[in-house]
């Protein structure tokens, strides 16, 4: 009976460990952000704010040019995800509803293409764009951006397109429409669901992406909210309460995007990540 | 982000026969000419970004690999090839192995947290009730939908010296020489929180992966091992493990590749120090050649680190491409 008692208990009690591990740096960083200064250096820690200050997003917001990288980001990353899906709708359509020579060799070259070490060619791509004096511009940032989640993008949606019933757009021609028309009118409509969950992984690692911009703009004009976010720490010296109100409102866009599109996310990754 | 190699979903990929009855368009010969260039036709943008935005690049890095370019030949402009001197350099230096030594020992201890913990929590996943699955889902994915360079901030804040958290939780469970202990004053501690950082991030992706693939296992599979008079631990290594080794062959290559690219983490935490002591491949290239300016020796040893992430690739395609070849 004891031992019975132990064995429903433990899964539980491991759980509720394992949740409080992972959402504690998550709450902490808000808790943190919330929280007068005083709370925050305090020798003991506080775990529940009680008195709650919009002083450190304050600090954060009013920082130089905080707008700047927030127009930067939002403009690299958005572009970036729009020009990679329709260059991927394209491919992926080809990849997923027709038969050609070299059908295999291009899924493969996109999957290698996937794992490309950007991080260990920054020094060749810093090369290509100072001799194309493009350095501090986002053009060159836009570009290799939209190359880094290209690959995924495509692969991904080459499975939505093809779990896309084929009789559908079979009836949508017997009905008169030319492929085009069919691929716009019928097939788009159904990728819709696809099309959100690949643009959101997508956005991510755009919205993430230092060591590149971190090697090309060097003038603050020009640079995005990960370096800034990096450097914040160099500014504002050890006032944590705008460090971490700075990193939530950083974190707050992704966090947002991946709850309301979790369910799909999750259950969209994971059809993928496993043979069924 | 650790979200970026996902197979598509899989599904039937029906083909359609280009220039067949169904194919539309005008005459039927005009039609099957271009139903044949057709795909190309719509795989060509992708291709030219991929050929000028990653070949390129990639090209770029060898010719540079192979020239003398520091500071005065960047800005003067000047192209000096000095054959394989670099590679010389690089390979008969000790730098260069000792840091590929250090980023396979950090490669393999995290590898090794994250597929073993990740794996316990999906198989911890499969076994709870459901709503504390679900509870335990949602503290998984908020830490996967943590963006990177705002969890490495949290945890510099969770680890600070002063004030920091775990150095209080650490003073207060008897460890006083912990109270205002320095993280990053030393190579071990400053990996230790890489690592934990690391080990954070990617354990969702692998529990809630593995928790998904188990619910694919047919429960007849289960009821035949107990009929044959298996207990749990058997029915476990003879049915859960080779219905998941797949899964966990592709998975721990995936975490491989991630972890030995892992810039980002390593280089916010404490940029490579202290003294130089916990720069892993990527970050030792970055250091060499843009924050020493030899950018010739930099591209040398991003191209060896090229090379060794190929090989891992090959391999992880090789098994990926095994089990889909169907789907191909």
């Amino acid at each position: 009976m004891k031992r019975s008692l132990f064995g429903r208990l433990w899964p539980n009690v491991t759980a509720v460990v394992l949740f409080i591990g992972c959402v504690f740096p998550v709450y902490w960083m808000f808790a943190t952000a919330f929280k007068p200064t005083g709370d925050i250096i305090s020798e003991d820690p506080v775990w529940f704010p009680t008195d709650v200050t919009l002083e450190h997003f304050r600090t954060a917001t009013d920082a130089d040019h905080f707008w700047t990288f927030v127009t930067n980001s939002l403009t690299v990353t958005v572009l970036a995800v729009v020009f990679s899906l329709i260059i991927a709708l394209a491919g992926s359509f080809a990849l997923a509803r027709m038969r050609f020579k070299g059908r295999r060799g291009f899924v493969v070259g996109f999957m290698v293409a996937q794992m490309a070490p950007w991080e260990v060619m920054i020094i060749a791509m810093y090369m290509i764009v100072r001799d194309a004096s493009m350095l501090n511009s986002l053009v060159p940032l836009t570009a290799f951006y939209m190359m880094m989640i290209l690959p995924f993008t495509i692969l991904t949606l080459r499975g939505f397109v093809a779990a896309v019933p084929r009789e559908l757009e079979e009836a949508a021609m017997v009905d008169g429409c030319t492929r085009v028309q069919a691929f716009r009118r019928v097939i788009l409509p159904l990728l819709a669901p696809g099309l959100m969950s690949t643009s959101m992984f997508g956005f991510i690692t755009a919205w993430n992406e230092l060591p590149l911009v971190l090697v090309l703009n060097k003038d603050i004009e020009a640079q995005t909210l990960p370096l800034w976010l990096t450097s914040f720490q160099s500014v504002f010296g050890n006032d944590w309460g705008a460090t971490m109100a700075a990193s939530s409102l950083f974190a707050i866009p992704i966090l947002i995007l991946f709850v309301f599109l979790q369910r799909r996310a999750v259950s969209g990754l994971t059809a993928g990540a496993v043979k069924g | 982000m650790t979200v970026q190699t996902e197979r598509p979903p899989s599904g039937p990929v029906d083909v359609v026969k280009p220039g067949g009855p169904d194919s539309g368009g005008p005459g039927p010969r005009a039609a099957a000419r271009l139903g044949a260039f057709a795909p190309y036709l719509l795989l060509l943008p992708a291709c030219a970004a991929t050929v000028l935005l990653l070949g390129w690049p990639l090209l770029k890095d060898v010719l540079l690999s192979f020239q003398n370019l520091n500071m005065a030949q960047l800005i003067q402009h000047v192209t000096e090839w000095n054959g394989v001197d670099n590679y010389k350099e690089v390979l008969t230096g000790e730098d260069f192995w000792r840091v590929t030594l250090r980023s396979i020992l950090f490669t393999a201890a995290n590898v090794v947290l994250i597929m073993v913990l990740g794996t316990l929590v999906g198989l911890l996943l499969a076994r709870l009730g459901r709503r504390m699955r679900v509870t335990l889902m949602i503290g998984l994915v908020l830490a996967w939908a943590m963006p990177v360079v705002a969890a490495t901030t949290v945890y510099q804040w969770l680890f600070a010296q002063r004030f920091g958290v775990v150095n209080w939780v650490l003073d207060k469970l008897g460890w006083h020489s912990m109270a205002d202990y320095s993280w990053t004053s030393s190579q071990m501690s400053t990996f230790f929180v890489v690592t934990v950082l690391i080990v954070w991030m990617s354990i969702p992706f692998v529990a809630i992966n593995l928790y998904a693939a188990t619910t694919t296992i047919p429960g007849e599979l289960y009821e035949a091992a107990a009929l044959d008079g298996a207990g749990a631990w058997r029915s476990f290594t003879t049915v859960t493990l080779p219905f998941l080794r797949p899964f966990l062959y592709a998975t721990t290559f995936l975490e491989i590749i991630w972890v030995f690219k892992a810039f980002v983490q390593v280089f916010t935490i404490n940029g490579g120090g202290p003294d130089r002591l916990t720069e892993i491949l990527p970050v030792y290239a970055y250091i060499e050649g843009v924050g020493n300016q030899h950018y010739g020796m930099g591209a040398a040893i991003a191209v060896l680190t090229i090379l060794i992430l190929l090989a891992l690739t090959a391999y992880y395609l090789r098994i990926v491409l095994k089990q889909e070849e169907d789907e191909l």
